[in-house]
């Protein structure tokens, strides 16, 4: 079942919803968790290539991304994953020398596309990073500086939004005593669920992580992965990781690149059991990689 | 199988031994020289003992040992080793000339500490030591012999001081408001009559204003007459004094700032002297062509330039730095941008001076003068040297350090910081306001702190851009606007010069000179550690971000 079938050589037309292309479901009809209606794609690819300089990182990227599903990205370092994944809010932009070709749509419109705003690109697509990095302040302040950057003063309201991020990012029990203190002062799942917080506070529809559990212990990592259950209800995720048992845990859809291609795209359950082709075989057996 | 000597300079243990060498004799430097000018500068606080000798010749040598050494072979080829000689400050510079004079050991017939001997602090010719004669009011006798006049004369000391102050108050306070008056309304005038040819109503105010001179020159006549009784009553009394070879000399009472007995002095005596003795040096001005007396002004004109400059330099450091280090396309152009400020730095510090002359001096100054301060030309306001000018002129010098400072300070903020606060939709310039510049300020403060330690310490630049060897009044004071940046103003490393280099009486400045050194790095070491205190403050609470 691919939703967007690797490497052929035939983007879709159409630059919004692609019906058909769900439809191609090598007789799986049925996404998981997932009964009927919302299968709507959040984020679509088409033919994306991306250069660093004149380097080419990304080789004809054709992906769909649901709403409200998982989808994470495995394959081994260097394979273009991050890039994919920085690319979708632009962060890549920081680069010098960083190109990019092809469309990438989000609700249909192409965020490459000259009246995009690219902060308001990146306010809806939130992201967490691989490294924790809580901003050296209170925990209050960390969560409170996305919605303060976009004009909110009203104490009560801010209040709100720093409570909300913080329970929807499961550490308000452990924070809600001391959200004036630092939030260096934080353990590493901790600063990594108040960057998750400090996302969810400018109320993004799509959440981007890179791999964002590399640094923590099992226990933390399991409280994320946890939440990443929550948070689908509201967001679209997309997962960049190393760790294939995670992207198994977590995910609806599994993406699997190699050397800058996307080899293999589809059901998670399906890629870890029966993939289609060689490479991504070897990969998850762990032949190579 | 190596040799064991190529072992063991391979274990690196020479190395070791050489570094901390290296590290040892800096250290050694810096405390020794420490040493040497607390040693000198404090020592001259203390009021030693006043010593009489008694030479073969007969003759007496009166005052405070201020030395001693082995006499130089090149002096008396015909001496054996060994032989020495006293350096004595005695002094009574109206009666010999000189403060100082060298007695040879094998001169001195014998060595007492008479309890009788007075030391007089003067405000003029320096210290006298001698023996009380009398006490007179005007001619009349009113206290005679050593006991007698002692005690007659504490109180009158205590009288005059009080009159001197007053005196010092009115010349300065009063009559400088008087002056002031006078000297705004005649640059009224002028500007009127510099106008063109004035209607009736200007006529008016003209009129108004010279009354008003006339006014304010009635009043200052007043002044000068409540002067001339006041300093009458100064010079009132005088006290005969008698040296140790018996010459007399007799002073007026308002020349003697302090009259002690050192001998007859316990410790407690002395070191409540010695106290009071450091608070005048910090609190009062100079005398005697700055060989005597305090340095106020030159603290405060230090400290205060420090802080314009730093005011200066601060904004300006860092807008660079951040243009270069965030903004500016890195490449060549960058590049050579950032060799030229480092070269900056090594620019002597002389052209920064000349630099300051002419740009803020000559040309920024001069046109001030001519659009804001027409009336008063052809006297300068701006046009010539200046606190101002001269906190600029070091700004200027001291920038590469802030810049390089700040440059480092952002480029040890975390990338993952920026990508943090863009990825929650801020813009380059919020993400820099709120996260990178509060993440670099350390690196900025540090900056500051070198351009502190630099710019008081610089002496060459200022000579041409406003410092003064006496300045009439400090640069902020009680008259409207309170701030006169446009003053000279003194400071300490020119005093240093000054005093040391430039005084007709080298030698008896020469405690000056070290207590002045002192205070200047004192003042250097409280204005960094004021600032380090800041870093470490900001460190903490950005703990883990940076560094």
């Amino acid at each position: 079942m691919h939703l967007s079938p690797p490497l052929t050589q035939q983007p879709s037309p159409s630059q919004t919803l692609n019906p058909q292309r769900l439809n191609v479901q090598d007789g799986h009809p049925q996404l998981p968790d997932n009964d009927s209606n919302t299968q709507a794609v959040k984020i679509t690819l088409n033919q994306v290539d991306f250069y660093y300089g004149d380097r080419q990182a990304l080789f004809k990227i054709n992906i769909d991304i649901i709403k409200n599903q998982v989808t994470s990205f495995i394959g081994p370092s260097g394979c273009g994953k991050s890039t994919l994944l920085r690319c979708l809010n632009r962060l890549n932009d920081l680069i010098e020398g960083a190109r990019v070709e092809g469309t990438m749509l989000l609700d249909g419109v192409d965020i490459n596309g000259p009246d995009v705003d690219i902060t308001d690109l990146r306010t809806r697509v939130g992201m967490v990073f691989q490294k924790s990095n809580p901003f050296p302040k209170s925990i209050y302040e960390n969560v409170a500086y996305g919605p303060r950057l976009h004009g909110i003063r009203n104490r009560g309201q801010l209040d709100q939004i720093v409570e909300e991020g913080i329970k929807g990012a499961g550490l308000w029990d452990e924070v809600k005593d001391r959200l004036q203190a630092s939030a260096l002062g934080l353990s590493g799942g901790q600063q990594q669920r108040l960057c998750i917080a400090r996302s969810l506070a400018v109320k993004p529809d799509v959440l981007l992580m890179d791999e964002p559990c590399s640094a923590l212990d099992p226990v933390a990592t399991a409280k994320i992965e946890e939440l990443l259950f929550s948070l689908k209800q509201d967001l679209t995720v997309v997962i960049v990781t190393h760790n294939m048992q995670q992207a198994a845990r977590v995910s609806d859809w599994t993406a699997f690149m190699y050397l800058g291609e996307l080899v293999e795209l589809g059901l998670t359950k399906q890629l870890f059991t029966t993939p289609s082709k060689k490479q991504t075989e070897d990969y998850i057996t762990g032949r190579f990689g | 199988m190596r040799s064991p000597f190529k072992k063991f300079l391979a274990s690196g243990n020479v190395f070791i031994w050489g570094c901390a060498a290296g590290v040892s004799v800096s250290l050694l430097m810096v405390f020794g020289l420490l040493l040497l000018i607390i040693i000198n500068g404090l020592g001259y606080f203390w009021t030693s003992d006043i010593v009489e000798l008694t030479l073969k010749d007969k003759q007496r040598v009166m005052g405070q040992l201020a030395g001693r050494e082995v006499i130089p072979r090149s002096v008396t080829p015909e001496r054996p080793d060994g032989k020495g000689r006293l350096r004595v400050k005695i002094g009574n510079r109206d009666l010999y000339g000189l403060d100082f004079k060298w007695v040879n050991d094998d001169q001195i017939v014998s060595q007492t500490y008479p309890t009788d001997v007075v030391l007089l602090e003067r405000r003029e010719w320096g210290n006298m030591y001698a023996r009380i004669q009398a006490v007179y009011k005007g001619e009349t006798l009113q206290a005679e012999g050593n006991e007698g006049g002692w005690i007659a004369l504490a109180p009158l000391i205590g009288a005059t001081n009080a009159l001197h102050q007053q005196i010092t108050r009115i010349e300065n306070i009063e009559i400088g408001a008087i002056n002031a008056d006078i000297e705004g309304a005649r640059l009224k005038i002028r500007a009127f009559e510099m106008g063109a040819s004035p209607d009736t109503r200007e006529r008016g105010r003209i009129d108004n204003l010279k009354a008003q001179v006339a006014a304010a020159e009635s009043r200052y006549q007043a002044k000068t007459i409540e002067l001339e009784t006041l300093r009458a009553q100064f010079d009132e009394y005088s006290v005969l004094m008698v040296d140790a070879n018996g010459r007399e000399k007799q002073i007026p009472v308002g020349q003697i700032i302090r009259a002690l007995r050192p001998n007859e002095m316990g410790l407690l005596h002395k070191s409540w002297t010695y106290l009071s003795n450091v608070w005048s040096v910090l609190s009062t001005e100079p005398r005697e062509a700055n060989t005597e007396g305090g340095i106020f002004p030159a603290i405060f004109g230090t400290v205060l330039m420090v802080i314009i400059m730093s005011l200066a330099v601060v904004p300006f450091g860092v807008l660079a730095a951040l243009y270069l280090r965030e903004y500016a396309k890195q490449g060549a152009m960058v590049r050579l941008v950032r060799i030229a400020v480092n070269n900056l730095a090594g620019v002597p510090s002389i052209v920064f001076g000349v630099f300051g002359l002419g740009f803020f001096i000559y040309a920024i100054g001069g046109t001030l003068d001519q659009l804001f301060f027409p009336e008063r030309l052809p006297t300068p306001t701006f046009g010539t040297g200046g606190i101002l000018w001269a906190s600029l002129t070091l700004a200027l010098l001291t920038v590469p350090v802030v810049i390089v400072a700040t440059e480092e300070g952002l480029a040890a903020v975390p990338r993952e910081f920026r990508e943090g606060s863009l990825a929650l939709g801020a813009t380059k310039l919020e993400t820099m306001l709120k996260v990178v510049i509060p993440c670099a300020l350390p690196g900025i403060l540090t900056g500051l702190i070198l351009a502190m330690a630099r710019a008081a310490g610089e002496v060459a630049p200022l000579m041409l851009t406003g410092v003064v060897k006496l300045a009439p009044s400090l640069p902020v004071d009680s008259s409207w606007p309170f701030f006169h940046f446009d003053r000279k103003f003194m400071h300490l490393g020119f005093h240093i010069y000054d005093v040391g280099f430039q005084s007709p009486n080298v030698e008896a400045a020469k405690p000056m000179v070290y207590i002045t050194t002192l205070i200047l790095i004192t003042v250097v070491v409280l204005l960094n550690f004021t600032a380090i205190i800041l870093r470490n403050h900001l460190r903490k609470k950005y703990a883990g971000a940076v560094l």
